[in-house]
Parts: C-alpha cells; structure tokens; sequence
C-alpha cells in the first residue's frame, strides 16, 4: 500500500542563509500548514496527512525544521551551537509558506509549535486563516536542565528518547509511543537542546504580549492533552485567560504529542476544528 | 516499596537492553525509607533497605511515600505518571551524578513503571 503522502525538497534563504527544507505534503484546498515539536520532525503528522475526511478539504503540509529530519542545518553548522529564537522561528514558518505560495494558510504547531502560533497571532494574524496550538502555552520555567541531551558523555538520542518517553500519555497505544521515540532519537546532535532554548525560559517568554492577540482577525484553537506537564492544562487555561475568544479543549487521556503518539483519539478532537474553520470562511 | 525490582525488571529484556552498559548503585528514597538498588549490566542484582551509614551511592531520586504511591498507580493520574512530571512539581529531588541519570534516564523509566 503506497501512502498518498509525497516528500520534496525546496531551496530558500532562512534567516540570511542558504537552506534545503523538506516537507510532506497530502491533500488538496485549505493550506494546512503543521509544525512539529523540538528535537523532532515532520513525521508526528503521519496520521493528519493520511486522513482522507481531513485531505478532502485541507492541503496539508508538514515541514522539517532547520537541523531536522530530513532538512539539513545550513552550511558552516559544525562551527556553531544551534539555537531556535522566536524571531528566527516565526520567520521561518512565513518565508516557507510564502515559498510554497500558500494562501493564507491555517497554521497547527504542537509544543514549540503551540508556542510559536501565539506569536504568529500577534505577528501575523491578517496573512493567517486560522491557528490551532497544540500543547500551546505562552511559557514555560527552565526545570531541568536540557543541556545534558546534548553531551559527549551522554547517549544524546537515548537521553533524548528518555525524554520524550515520559511527556506521553500512560494510555496512548504502545505502537505510537515507540515511533514518536523513534523520532527523538534520530534528532541531531544538540538538535532537541537548541530548540529548548526558545521553549524554556526567557526566549519564548510571551505572557506579557498575548493579551494583543486578536481572536477575531484570525480564530485561534488551543487542544491540549491533560498528561502533558510540560504545556499543562493549566498552563493552556492560564495563555487562554489572557487570549479573549481564544477556544481550549483539553484532550482526555493524551500527552505532550497528541498527533503521534495517540492519532486515533487526536484525530477526533481535531476533525471538528477543521471542519468548522472550513465552514467558518466563505469562498474555500 | 521498591522491593519488587529485580523481580519485574530482570525477566523483561524489553527494560534489560535500555540499561546494558549499567553498572552502578543509585539510592531511591521514599520518605524516610531508603534503598540502595545495584544494578549490574541492566539487571538489579539487589536493592537493599535502610537505614545506612556513610554508603555511597552515584545518583538519587528523593520523593515523598505519598508521590511514589501515586506514581505507581496502576494508571497514574495525570502529573504523577513520569519522574519529570514529579519534578516540574517539585515533588521530586534529583541528586548526584546527573549524567549517569541522563546516560539511562529511559532504562530508570522503564524499570520504576514496571512496578505498576
């Protein structure tokens, strides 16, 4: 059975440099446009781009970070620590779906994704059709320290594995939660740490900025699994209160990677999100 | 309480080839109970209850009876189902030799879940 997903490759500049960014892509109408957590890659989608009720209607596109998956870090990597900015971030994600010629597209970014469509919502919420975040929290405190996962004396994918292993729900089916680990340990060295620089910390820090964000220029969804403690419900609820007409679902019985590690039951909270930005705007 | 270790771990090759290269001695705490648990090649090849005096140990992990109860639950509760979880609460310590813990954060996972 040949899935109806297709991979290519585009060459853009990124941030000043020269950059070869894969991405997957299903479907056709609405751009859906999805972005994955730190240190993985576009994959967690698998399910969401194979979803016939969801391909109908939406073109979706999951794309590979810089330094991940299938896209390679830009020329000169080996002399640098790769760190993920927030500016860098959501620069990336427009300058991709203005090379893919993406009509205001909808945006789902889950974890660091979830964090960075907040910032999309204040940034660019005219170009944006909708925004769904995904274990969306504007902040998280630094309690643990990442930099071990990437250390010469520590197994980088296996630490980063250990992770990812435990950010999943103790009821997702065994099968997902393996292959989201898979993908964790297949990420670059200092890869997963890097990220982490925008997504603990100061960096990414926007509690005091998301009371700007205008829910009416662009819908914003906010879907989170209730075992995640990196991007609690809590934390979710507290971005949420600052957000007016901001829309949360808290996901029973998911994780931290809600599309990969449980797509059944994710696919269910997320169909009728869809259908109802479908049906929200006319002309599509 | 963590007595039952080498009983669910050293059967289980899932668990057993996470921690291979292991051969150390970490103290797990749960309250004022301690227990010294050796591991040798990903097997426990004992744990040893206190209380003890000036013995070593690489790493440890601190937490109250209470939080270890709700982490073993069958099905645990959401925020008590993972060492992290306990720890972005502030229920649990994390001591010693961190990057032993990191080298095998996935086989300690695993072999703390088999309790369950």
């Amino acid at each position: 059975m040949i899935e109806p997903i297709t991979g290519r490759y585009a060459q853009m500049r990124l941030d000043g440099r020269a950059h070869r960014i894969y991405f997957e892509e299903a479907g056709q109408g609405i751009p859906l446009l999805c972005l994955h957590t730190a240190g993985s890659d576009g994959r967690q989608y698998r399910a969401v781009l194979n979803d016939g009720r969801i391909t109908k209607d939406y073109r979706v596109i999951a794309f590979d970070m810089p330094w991940h998956g299938k896209s390679s870090p830009p020329e000169g990597w080996q002399r640098e620590d790769y760190r993920l900015t927030i500016d860098a971030y959501t620069s990336m994600i427009m300058t991709i779906a203005r090379e893919l010629a993406l009509d205001r597209p909808v945006v789902m970014g889950c974890s660091i994704g979830g964090r960075v469509v907040l910032n999309l919502a204040l940034k660019h919420a005219r170009e944006l059709r909708a925004l769904i975040g995904l274990q969306s929290a504007a902040y998280v405190e630094r309690y643990y320290d990442a930099g071990w996962m990437d250390h010469a004396e520590v197994h980088g994918g296996r630490a980063c594995g250990g992770l990812a292993y435990g950010l999943m729900s103790p009821v997702s089916p065994e099968e997902h939660k393996w292959e989201t680990v898979w993908h964790y340990m297949q990420g670059g060295p200092g890869v997963f740490t890097g990220d982490l620089h925008f997504y603990q910390g100061a960096e990414g820090d926007i509690r005091e900025r998301i009371g700007a964000i205008d829910t009416k220029l662009c819908p914003l969804y906010m879907l989170t699994g209730e075992y995640d403690y990196s991007a609690s419900p809590r934390d979710t609820q507290a971005a949420a209160e600052r957000i007016p007409g901001a829309r949360v679902t808290i996901m029973k019985g998911l994780g931290h990677f809600p599309m990969s590690e449980n797509p059944a039951a994710f696919l269910s909270y997320l169909r009728p999100v869809l259908d109802e930005i479908k049906n929200s705007v006319p002309g599509t | 309480m963590f007595e039952r270790l080498p009983e669910v771990v050293n059967g289980n090759p899932a668990i057993v080839r996470w921690g291979r290269h292991m051969n150390a001695t970490f103290m797990l705490e749960a309250g004022e109970a301690q227990y010294l648990v050796h591991v040798g090649s990903g097997k426990i090849e004992a744990v040893e209850k206190g209380p003890f005096v000036m013995r070593s140990w690489t790493f440890a992990i601190r937490a109250r009876r209470e939080c270890w109860d709700e982490f073993l639950r069958k099905t645990p509760q959401p925020g008590w189902h993972d060492l992290f979880a306990l720890l972005r609460r502030g229920d649990v310590k994390l001591e010693g030799d961190q990057r032993l813990l990191w080298a095998y954060l996935l086989y300690i996972k695993l072999a703390l879940q088999a309790l369950r």
